[in-house]
């Protein structure tokens, strides 16, 4: 779209297939974390355990099955998106450029409330913080593998610096996509009119 | 005063309306129920069937990715973590103490010469010592060392049916667990005879135990008293709980 063409109302802000992916990815990593809890338990690595009423599986063998489940569902998923974002140009239109100076500038905005929301528009906040979770999930995959499998891919296990390292590598990505989940759902909430278009595509009508 | 007669069949179609307005609704709701459920009326068991159905795919996607050639990380003497941490179903002072004289590991399924053998005999095999990473499913690891026969080895020895499936395993303290052949042939697959901790503690697996590098830890049978060869899954204590089975690393 030119710039400064103005949008009609029922212009597609997000694509049907870029949507199944979000809500897909949001129930994976969902699942993801809340098992994961439940396994972090079953073996802290820091001075304490999750809440168990907010941990899911149950028990240890039932965590495992959700989480050796939901990884494929958050692995083909984000395959998917990554292929669409790099074919389609998606990722090169909505998250760049990422300088970090306008960058800090926006997200200084957007915790002041005074954030510039163009529909279809991502400001220099938004971009960082999405770049932020992809590689967050990214570095959470890497890392499960190198734990998963620390015979069979230890190449990668060797990477990470080791099967304990990578242990912790893979809290701390947890500990990341949690960071921007809050931060996330804390916007789609606060900012008037963002939420529904992920769910119809469609940006709220001004009446 | 005349007194109003009321007569059933004057409301009947009322009755009727009314009758099939609750069949419908009723119909609806179970319907909408059967939906939400997966037919079965128990959600929890659709749910549970899709999370087994996950892990036996898991099962074939780990068998596919394992690579018979691949040797798990070996490490130096000074790294193995001591004391060894003991973990079992039980608590450790309930661990079996078995008389190594009147030990015999039992054979039995798909092998040739199943007699038994002593402690004396298997120490008479061919011995190999490895230094490994012992994983366990809880996430915790530790590094350990064990002396013993390599299980390819021993499995040649006995005459056991290589192309069979399954390698099943009971034990003294009635644990129980299974591994894939691929598994049992790895150059690493150990009928461990020597084991972590100071000579004489007996707590981790003596006088013999399954040392398998390439899987997690319950996947390696202590105080081993029979090995048998199947082509059918045997399953174990914790898979038969719910735990993955191949449970490779």
């Amino acid at each position: 779209m030119s710039a400064g063409a103005a949008r009609k109302s029922d212009d597609i802000l997000h694509p049907l297939l870029l949507r199944i992916v979000h809500w897909i990815n949001a129930f994976a990593v969902i699942v993801m974390i809340l098992s994961g809890w439940r396994i972090y338990n079953a073996s802290p690595l820091f001075g304490f355990e999750f809440p168990v009423g907010f941990t899911l599986g149950g028990w240890l063998a039932g965590a495992l099955a959700w989480h050796f489940a939901a990884m494929w569902l958050l692995g083909l998923n984000l395959l998917a998106y990554i292929l669409y974002g790099i074919l389609t140009g998606h990722f090169r239109r909505r998250f760049l450029p990422l300088w970090p100076g306008p960058v800090l500038q926006d997200l200084k905005d957007a915790f002041a409330g005074r954030a510039v929301h163009a529909p279809g528009r991502y400001h220099g906040g938004q971009r960082a913080a999405y770049v932020f979770a992809i590689l967050s999930i990214i570095l959470a995959i890497v890392s499960g593998l190198a734990i998963w499998k620390p015979v069979q891919l230890q190449e990668l296990t060797a990477l990470m610096g080791g099967f304990e390292a990578a242990r912790r590598v893979h809290f701390f990505a947890m500990g990341a996509l949690v960071f921007f989940i809050v931060l996330h759902v804390g916007f789609a909430v606060g900012v008037k009119g963002v939420l529904k278009p992920m769910i119809t595509g469609r940006p709220e009508r001004a009446e | 005063m005349k007194r109003p007669k009321i007569s059933l069949s004057d409301f009947r179609p009322q009755i009727e309306r009314v009758e099939r307005r609750l069949f419908l609704k009723r119909g609806l709701s179970l319907g909408a129920l059967t939906m939400l459920s997966g037919c079965t009326l128990k959600d929890d068991d659709a749910v549970d069937r899709l999370l087994f159905a996950m892990s036996r795919f898991n099962d074939r996607a780990q068998a596919a990715l394992f690579d018979p050639n691949k040797l798990a990380p070996v490490y130096e003497e000074a790294e193995v973590t001591t004391p060894f941490p003991f973990n079992a179903f039980y608590e450790e002072k309930l661990a079996p103490v078995i008389d190594a004289e009147n030990y015999r590991l039992r054979l039995s399924g798909l092998i040739d010469n199943n007699a038994p053998w002593t402690l004396r005999e298997l120490r008479a095999l061919p011995q190999a010592t490895q230094i490994t990473r012992h994983v366990c499913v809880e996430g915790w690891s530790a590094i350990g060392k064990w002396g013993g026969v390599p299980f390819r080895t021993f499995l040649e020895r006995v005459g056991a049916d290589m192309t069979a499936r399954y390698v099943g395993f009971r034990c003294a303290d009635n644990y129980s667990t299974s591994i894939d052949m691929p598994s049992a042939l790895h150059p690493q697959t150990l009928l461990a005879l020597d084991f972590p901790g100071h000579a004489g503690e007996t707590k981790y697996g003596f006088p013999v135990k399954i040392r398998i590098p390439t899987k997690l830890g319950f996947k390696n049978p202590k105080h081993v008293t029979e090995i048998f060869v199947t082509n059918d899954n045997p399953g174990g204590y914790w898979e038969d709980k719910g735990y993955n089975w191949f449970s490779g690393s």
